[in-house]
């Protein structure tokens, strides 16, 4: 059983302009094997939420707490945070050229677990998830990213939070750029996570239509950089009707 | 061999070609008021065939076959009595590579090789350059009609070496000219890797690695020269740079006469910034003559560490010392790929690997 307790967290990032406050005291738990949807409109700071868990650079914690199991997160490096058990699937993965994904996934999983895989094992443990993402075994030579399509960077994603095997995983608008069959089958992978494992998922996006596939247990709508309604399944139902309108004309 | 015949003045630095170079630090290489003390010949040390003819010869006898105006090259030309010379026979095809290798003193010296790759032969030569050094040379590549000759140049010198060079290749029709310029070590090393076409359907690879730390200056220095039609040259050279006064300069000129009709060529320099204090010069030249071409371009990028790259291994539980050094092996994994000798790329990657753990990066 993990807890992933954010605490009146606030947030700032350093622009041309000068400072600026995007997260304004976000309160949010998130406990194993709960799907929390965090929805809300552009701009609104929800992946700056994202990267500043995940510890991203560029974000200024300028207040407030993140805890893992008691564990100050904030106070770890980024690496850290993961071997700690948390995961970010990116909106945008990032190109890394010339580094394989085997030798990528490998050296990743080498990391978190704090030690090699067995080769045995482990080419077979990679094969079977990449199957199940409906992915290509020849996609293990290409380079991280490196010219991959939408749904395959999505999916590569996914395949990595399978092999990470984290605690509590964060999807940033992992359904952005996706076709119905490629949200289908990365959502079908989540999916398969959750039930083979314990895990807590924050499920960050815009659009009520991934909901179909990832139930959430928590929806907490998200306005102004913070959470402004916290309800059920239910909550999402009203978005989809009414749109975010009410939240942000204030 | 101190007598000094030609008539080349010691350059002043304010020369086109000289401009970027450190003359204070090259030992009198380049002065010819200073003597060098010997000249070196290169030893055979693997790849041993009866398709291949190694031996030093007097260099009277091996007179060069075209017209340098380098200074270097000129002097190494008046000064070295012996030229090694190695001999690929009409249609041999080697699977092992030819390694040549030499005994420098660490006093100034100079030398020569030719290399001549027979008719229709295909084989791999590879220099390696270790210890200290302060050296002179030429290298004359004759890559006759339909040969496919990979040169491989390794400079893993020690770290007070200077090493200046020309190495000129002429490609006969057909063939084709692969080389790889690894640079890695060395006080002061600069590379003039020259090209002539000779004949129709000549085509030249020109792959280059190089990592300069702390008060390493590496340059390297490219000429195309496209006087013969329906030829091709493909130039790429990955650079790196770590710690203070580190410093790189790639020049790529290219030049398309009037007449070379169906030209193919495409030039490419990236940098990749570690450090503060670092720098890297890069200077792409096109020159074209005729607008009958298949395609001309260049590009040349210098940049900084990618902290997106870093952020997203890092976040995958990789510390970011390895994250560092998975992103600058990917960075040289293009040009290193090509080498096609895993003991040898492992062994590059190892010295780059130590000397970035050294700097701390």
């Amino acid at each position: 059983m993990s807890e992933l307790i954010v605490k009146n967290l606030q947030v700032s990032v350093v622009t041309d302009a000068g400072t600026k406050e995007i997260l304004r005291g976000v309160d949010l738990t998130v406990r194993s094997g709960e799907t929390h949807a965090i929805m809300g409109p552009n701009g609104s700071g929800k992946s700056t939420l994202a990267y500043s868990i995940a510890g991203h650079p560029k974000y200024t914690v300028t207040g407030g707490s993140v805890t893992l199991d008691g564990a100050d997160v904030l106070e770890m490096s980024v690496d850290e945070r993961a071997k700690a058990g948390l995961f970010l699937a990116m909106q945008y993965p990032v190109e890394v050229p010339g580094v394989s994904v085997s030798n990528f996934l490998r050296t990743a999983v080498t990391a978190i677990r704090g030690e090699a895989p067995k080769v045995r094992t482990w080419v077979g443990e990679v094969k079977a998830a990449m199957a199940s993402l409906n992915m290509d075994t020849a996609f293990s030579e290409r380079n991280v990213n490196e010219g991959f399509s939408g749904g395959e960077k999505k999916r590569h994603e996914i395949l990595q939070m399978e092999l990470l095997r984290p605690k509590i995983a964060i999807l940033d608008e992992t359904d952005s750029g996706l076709d119905v069959d490629a949200l289908r089958i990365v959502s079908e992978g989540v999916n398969r996570v959750k039930s083979n494992s314990d895990l807590g998922v924050m499920l960050i996006t815009h659009y009520t239509r991934i909901l179909r596939y990832l139930k959430p247990d928590f929806v907490h709508v998200f306005a102004n950089g913070k959470i402004v309604e916290a309800g059920g399944p239910e909550l999402a139902d009203k978005l989809e009707e009414q749109g975010y309108a009410a939240y942000t004309s204030a | 061999m101190s007598s000094l015949t030609t008539n080349y003045l010691a350059p002043s630095g304010r020369e086109e070609a000289w401009r970027f170079t450190p003359l204070k630090r090259l030992a009198g290489l380049a002065d010819p008021s200073t003597s060098t003390s010997s000249e070196v010949t290169f030893l055979f040390k693997s790849g041993q065939s009866p398709q291949v003819d190694f031996k030093d010869v007097v260099s009277s006898t091996l007179p060069p076959t075209y017209v340098s105006t380098d200074l270097i090259t000129n002097r190494v030309r008046s000064e070295s009595l012996t030229t090694s010379h190695l001999k690929i026979a009409k249609d041999a095809q080697l699977t092992e590579p030819i390694m040549l290798g030499r005994n420098c003193t660490g006093k100034p010296q100079t030398a020569r090789l030719v290399i001549e790759a027979g008719i229709n032969s295909v084989a791999t030569v590879i220099i390696e350059n270790q210890g200290a050094a302060q050296i002179g040379e030429e290298i004359e590549i004759i890559v006759s009609s339909g040969a496919r000759l990979n040169f491989v140049t390794l400079q893993e010198w020690s770290s007070e070496a200077i090493h200046l060079g020309q190495h000129h290749a002429m490609i006969a029709k057909d063939g084709e000219f692969n080389s790889y310029v690894i640079t890695v070590g060395g006080s002061v090393v600069r590379l003039n890797p020259t090209v002539d076409f000779t004949g129709e359907g000549a085509s030249a690879n020109l792959f280059g690695l190089y990592f300069a730390t702390s008060g390493q200056h590496l340059e390297h220095r490219i000429h195309v020269d496209h006087k013969i039609a329906n030829a091709k040259s493909r130039v790429n050279y990955k650079g790196a740079l770590s710690g203070k006064d580190a410093r790189t300069v790639w020049i790529g000129d290219v030049f398309i006469h009037k007449g070379a009709d169906g030209t193919d060529t495409y030039e490419l320099n990236r940098n990749l910034l570690l450090t503060d204090g670092a720098r890297a010069d890069s200077v792409p030249n096109l020159e074209i003559e005729t607008g009958e071409i298949v395609g001309a371009g260049h590009a040349s990028t210098t940049g900084r560490f990618d902290d997106e790259q870093l952020f997203y291994l890092q976040s995958r539980g990789i510390p970011s010392e390895i994250a560092r050094r998975l992103v600058i092996r990917g960075f040289f994994a293009e040009i290193i790929g090509k080498l096609n000798n895993e003991v040898i790329q492992e062994r590059i990657m190892d010295r780059i690997d130590l000397e970035l753990a050294q700097v701390g990066v």
